[in-house]
């Protein structure tokens, strides 16, 4: 809420600078967004009178005027302004004069024409936007006089950001009441006297849904002036509130909107058929609104209507049909309590939300509706005229919010806030903030005031005294906490080290978002049906990656667009599943490589990354955990068919993927270099078991090294896993070191060159027990997987 | 000397002056030193003299076969450092020029801050704990004490899938689900991925959020306080201007926006803090009745804090990053900064 300093400062007026009054409410929770002049810098601008004025000789649109400044000569001022007339009042910025924007006023010559000075627009004056001819001054405005002095320009807009609980401080009156507060200040609501009553007319009011309204007020006021002009105090209330001026009836009401905090509607009474009901929209029940939006309304809105139609969305907006305009002489003023609960997301349902509903759905006071009305009709008569009704009432107490006490103990107090306060002071600070108190063995009974809807148990009002005492003047504790060592488990790998030492090993870390392109996430996933945000930010974010991939490719092709050829990328976090319509939520480790393996240099030949180079990044993570998994040649519908491997864990669970994105995708995708991608569920690899130390061997290990010929579709996995099933007790390990295809082994064979480690616990292996082991190895070879020694 | 001898040693000193390298030496050595060399012989031919002539002859060559044996001597020496010299020469390398292989790559900032505001809370016994990203509406807000309609849902731009199910919009949902399953006392942070359906240059749809919370008999709010400078100070490494202000969450009561003062100007007044000298890093507050309620914790034994921080913007802070967005475009450029 935005609101002029001045007018605040009229209803108490604290001996503190701006600065000072917009900190205390700062640090009361009332936190001030801003603070702005309530005009531009400008100086040298005076109350001026038109008294007379000739057309110019030689242009059309300028008019020659002699202006009545408050000295002994009226000043001639050349103006364009279609307005101009004899008589008006109006700004004029006299020679010497410096308007917004540096712009300073000199005497100057016209078409050939002397002008002392400018008469100014509103928008010259820097007060609004957009204007249209000379700023109209009252006819009792006093010449001469300084027009920032007359306007009170010399005034601050301070713009509270409010949190939903205090929609007491949403008035004028309700932030009087904290700056009162904040001072010790005394100070008092505005008194409203009823206005006369001079007409018996009324229209009947019945509400049909008193739980949600539990008090509705109306009345008719006859004969106003609909153009009648707003007196410029108003107007600059409101223009400081950020509020446009629409006529003198709808000015008003807005008005005592920004002083009470109630909103009030204005219908025009000639447009309505019978009494006013108000009640829940019926089926297929339509509303055009004031800004000629028209709503279909479903039976949870609550409407004000006629015998006819609906006439406005409670609490919300009025509807164009009854509203007033120009051509109004006889209105009935509205003035009700909603309750909250009948108004919250009403307006939101229908995409709206205004300065009403911002008010109704926190709360407005029950108890502030006889004397809103009052102050309205008041205003209303003084600016537009008019003879004024009975107000018909319809109250249903049973449902007004009933405040009840709530206890407040010392204790509580205390162990809050880790200080003791005097009973003198928590009493002064409630009583200020228009508690009632009584007296309790433990500390008191409270009973809140009908605007505060934030206060119902006794942490609200430990709360409010820690709120008016000053947090900051609330003590701080060193940290002495109850403290337990921490467990320090050896069974489970940090996920942190795996990201470290994809860090060492050139990988970049990204975070990309959780919802991503369906477009991507299509081309990626196409035969898993994605979980749908109901309501994304863009279609390029509409989905919940099933995979971390779309991200990463994602960022590597931003990364390829801006010059970067190599492009090593790991990021972990969730995918999101449905499995058996349930939403599964996986933490993943997904990396994505292109380029060469090296950044360029000079000493090593550069080369294209290649699935081995994934792969042992790979193998060190599972390495750290000392997991063990098979890589599994398989097809997936992202990867190269011929390059793909599916990592199974020892459970035979799948675990993740490792591959070359298929050529295809790739081009669709817009890259021009391999993709290497491979994705993990965390679940695997980050089980650990405690390492158990085996004694050294005292004796020398042997390597025998074996060339074997094996048909193309034996795997090393073949060969390795033959070697160690063999349970061949002195073998400690099997390394290939050679594959090579070509001259002397026959087409469609490979020959896989390995070593065999081989080591006794017991004693030194003789050159007859290798024999004999590796005779076995050979053995098993030939018969499992027809291998051949080599020649 | 006979003038045998003085051409031989003549002729020795010569072939030693052309010697390149310690192969030819060694001919040298064995042409006039072996058994067979010419000294070698001349001593050999003494014996053919009478014995008066012998010694005074055996001397002279004798003489000259250690003038020439220390010159080769000397020859050596040279040879043997002039060889070192050269392979020192040719073995030397431009120690400028770059080392070789992989080079390493960094961790998001993010992750980098995150790793920091673990660190620090984990120091004093905070465990951390996860929760799901896809939350129900029970978790995100009723439990939190904000029922369906409550304008304190209009600060949250919540994405949902269903009427029930949405992206969590705070890290808060893990208190719930943690108070839920284990019994206080409880020191706990929740650092993750945040949800809000809100996009421009200050905003992104998804974030980081650290929350954490405490919960014992007799925290009070000035354990918050304590817990919260402390925090600040470790985390800017600075022993900055920190201050609470009133505000509202629903589920702390009472509760506080905290400041500190501002990094980037040292509380002068500048654009990243609108020239306030403050900078808003954290909500906190005293865990709310309803929300003990909620959880079947006792309220009047059991008391607690919870506190929520924005892990970009600390970073942005610390990092003097200044685009919000910069974190989740992954230009390499960027992520190269932090290490």
């Amino acid at each position: 809420m935005q609101i002029s300093e001045a007018w605040l400062r009229s209803y108490v007026n604290p001996d503190v600078s701006t600065e000072t009054l917009v900190e205390q409410l700062t640090m009361a929770g009332l936190e001030v967004d801003s603070v702005a002049p309530a005009a531009a810098d400008f100086s040298g601008v005076v109350v001026g009178q038109v008294i007379s004025m000739e057309q110019h000789p030689d242009a059309d649109r300028l008019r020659v005027c002699q202006v009545n400044v408050g000295e002994d000569a009226p000043l001639q001022i050349v103006c364009g302004a279609s307005n101009v007339r004899v008589g008006l009042k109006i700004p004029a910025a006299l020679c010497g004069a410096v308007l917004p924007g540096d712009f300073k006023i000199k005497k100057s010559k016209l078409r050939g024409q002397d002008s002392f000075g400018m008469l100014c627009s509103e928008k010259e004056l820097g007060l609004v936007a957009e204007a249209h001819g000379l700023m109209e001054l009252a006819d009792d405005a006093p010449v001469g006089f300084d027009i920032r002095e007359y306007l009170s320009l010399n005034d601050s807009i301070i713009e509270v950001d409010l949190t939903p609980n205090r929609a007491d401080c949403l008035s004028v009156e309700g932030l009087a009441r904290e700056v009162a507060l904040l001072n010790k200040l005394n100070w008092s609501t505005l008194e409203v006297d009823a206005v006369r009553i001079d007409h018996t007319d009324t229209l009947t009011v019945a509400v049909n849904a008193p739980a949600a309204c539990p008090r509705y007020l109306g009345r008719l006021i006859n004969n106003v002036n609909a153009q009648a002009a707003t007196p410029l105090w108003m107007l600059e209330r409101l223009r400081r509130s950020g509020i446009r001026s629409l006529g003198p009836l709808v000015d008003v009401t807005n008005y005592v909107l920004l002083e009470l905090g109630q909103p009030l509607h204005v219908f025009d009474a000639t447009k309505l058929s019978g009494g006013i009901t108000v009640r829940y929209a019926n089926t297929d029940e339509s509303l055009t609104l004031l800004n000629n939006e028209v709503i279909k309304l479903d039976t949870q809105a609550l409407v004000i209507a006629d015998d006819k139609q609906a006439l406005a969305l409670a609490g919300v907006m009025g509807g164009s049909d009854s509203a007033v305009s120009d051509s109004t002489h006889s209105v009935f003023l509205e003035c009700a309590f909603f309750s909250p609960l009948a108004i919250a997301g009403k307006a939101r349902n229908y995409g709206l939300h205004t300065d009403s509903s911002h008010r109704f759905e926190r709360g407005v006071d029950a108890q502030l509706q006889t004397r809103a009305i009052e102050r309205a009709t008041q205003l209303i008569v003084q600016i537009a005229g008019g003879v004024v009704g009975e107000i018909s009432e319809v109250t249903s107490t049973e449902h007004l919010p009933v405040k009840t006490a709530v206890l407040l103990r010392r204790h509580k107090i205390e162990q809050s806030l880790a200080v003791k306060l005097a009973d003198e002071q928590i009493i002064d600070i409630l009583q200020r903030l228009g508690m009632q108190l009584f007296d309790h063995a433990e500390g008191w009974h409270v009973i809140p005031p009908s605007f505060r809807f934030d206060i119902s148990i006794e942490a609200d009002l430990i709360e409010e005294i820690a709120r008016v005492f000053g947090y900051n003047n609330l003590p701080s504790s060193n940290l002495f906490m109850r403290s337990e060592l921490s467990q320090v488990t050896e069974t489970r790998l940090e996920i942190d080290r795996v990201k470290d030492l994809l860090v060492d090993r050139g990988y970049q870390e990204a975070i990309t978002y959780s919802f991503v392109d369906t477009e991507i996430q299509t081309l990626i996933a196409p035969s898993v049906e994605p979980i749908r945000l109901k309501n994304p930010i863009s279609s390029e974010l509409a989905v919940m990656r099933t995979t971390l991939w779309c991200g990463l490719l994602k960022v590597a092709l931003y990364n390829t667009h801006r010059q970067q050829t190599r492009v090593r990328l790991f990021e972990t976090g969730l995918r999101f599943i449905n499995v058996n319509a349930e939403v599964q939520q996986q933490k993943m480790l997904a990396g994505l490589l292109l380029g060469d393996v090296f950044n360029d240099q000079w000493a090593e030949k550069s080369r294209k990354i290649d699935f081995y180079d994934v792969k042992a990044d790979l193998e060190a993570i599972f390495d750290l955990a000392g997991c063990s998994v098979i890589f599994s040649r398989a097809e997936h519908s992202t990867l190269h068919p011929g390059q793909t491997a599916k990592i199974i864990a020892a459970d035979g669970a799948e675990m993740g993927w490792i591959g070359m994105l298929h050529p295809q995708i790739e081009k669709a995708l817009g890259f021009d270099n391999q993709v290497f991608l491979f994705e993990l569920d965390q679940n695997y690899f980050l089980n650990k078991t405690v390492p158990v130390f085996s004694a050294l061997s005292k004796y020398p290990s042997v390597k025998r090294d074996l060339a074997l010929i094996v048909h193309e579709s034996v795997s090393a996995n073949d060969i390795i896993g033959a070697i160690k099933n063999s349970s061949e007790a002195t073998l400690q390990d099997v390394i290939i070191f050679d594959v090579y295809r070509g001259k002397g082994i026959e087409e469609g064979n490979k020959s896989i060159a390995l070593s065999l480690i081989l080591q006794d616990d017991t004693q030194t292996l003789t050159e007859s027990e290798i024999d004999s082991i590796v005779n076995k190895m050979l053995t098993i070879l030939a018969t499992e997987l027809n291998a051949k020694l080599r020649d | 000397m006979s003038a045998t001898l003085e051409e031989i040693l003549a002729q020795a000193l010569q072939e030693l002056a052309t010697v390149k390298d310690l192969i030819e030496l060694d001919k040298v050595r064995v042409n006039y030193l072996g058994k067979k060399g010419l000294f070698t012989l001349q001593m050999k031919a003494l014996g053919n003299l009478d014995p008066e002539q012998r010694r005074s002859v055996g001397q002279v060559i004798n003489q000259v076969k250690d003038q020439f044996q220390h010159q080769l001597e000397a020859k050596k020496d040279k040879l043997a450092a002039d060889e070192l010299s050269a392979r020192l020469a040719s073995e030397s390398i431009d120690v400028s020029l770059p080392g070789r292989g992989q080079t390493t790559g960094r961790l998001h900032p993010v992750t980098t801050t995150l790793r920091r505001i673990t660190k620090i809370f984990a120091s004093v016994g905070f465990t951390v704990v996860e929760g799901p990203e896809i939350e129900d509406d029970y978790h995100n807000f009723e439990a939190l004490n904000i029922p369906a309609h409550h304008p304190a849902r209009a600060m949250h731009d919540t994405f949902y899938f269903d009427a029930h199910t949405v992206l969590r919009t705070h890290t808060s949902p893990v208190q719930i689900r943690t108070m839920e399953s284990e019994k206080p006392p409880l020191k706990v942070i929740a650092p993750g991925r945040v949800y809000r359906c809100d996009s421009d240059i200050t905003h992104t749809p998804m974030f980081h959020q650290v929350e954490g919370f405490l919960v014992d008999t007799e925290v009070s709010f000035a354990d918050l306080k304590g817990v919260v400078y402390e925090f600040l100070r470790a985390f800017f490494e600075k022993d900055i201007e920190v201050r609470f202000r009133p505000s509202y969450f629903p589920f702390t009561e009472p509760s506080a926006e905290v400041d500190i003062e501002c990094v980037m100007c040292n509380g002068e007044g500048c654009r990243v803090c609108s020239h306030t000298g403050w900078l808003e890093v954290m909500g906190c507050g005293m865990i709310h009745p309803e929300v003990f309620k909620a959880v079947k914790i006792d309220s009047e034994q059991y008391t607690g804090f919870a506190f929520g921080m924005g892990v970009e913007r600390l970073a942005m802070l610390r990092y003097g990053i200044n685009d919000l967005r910069l974190f989740f475009e992954n230009d390499l450029k960027f992520l190269e900064q932090f290490n």
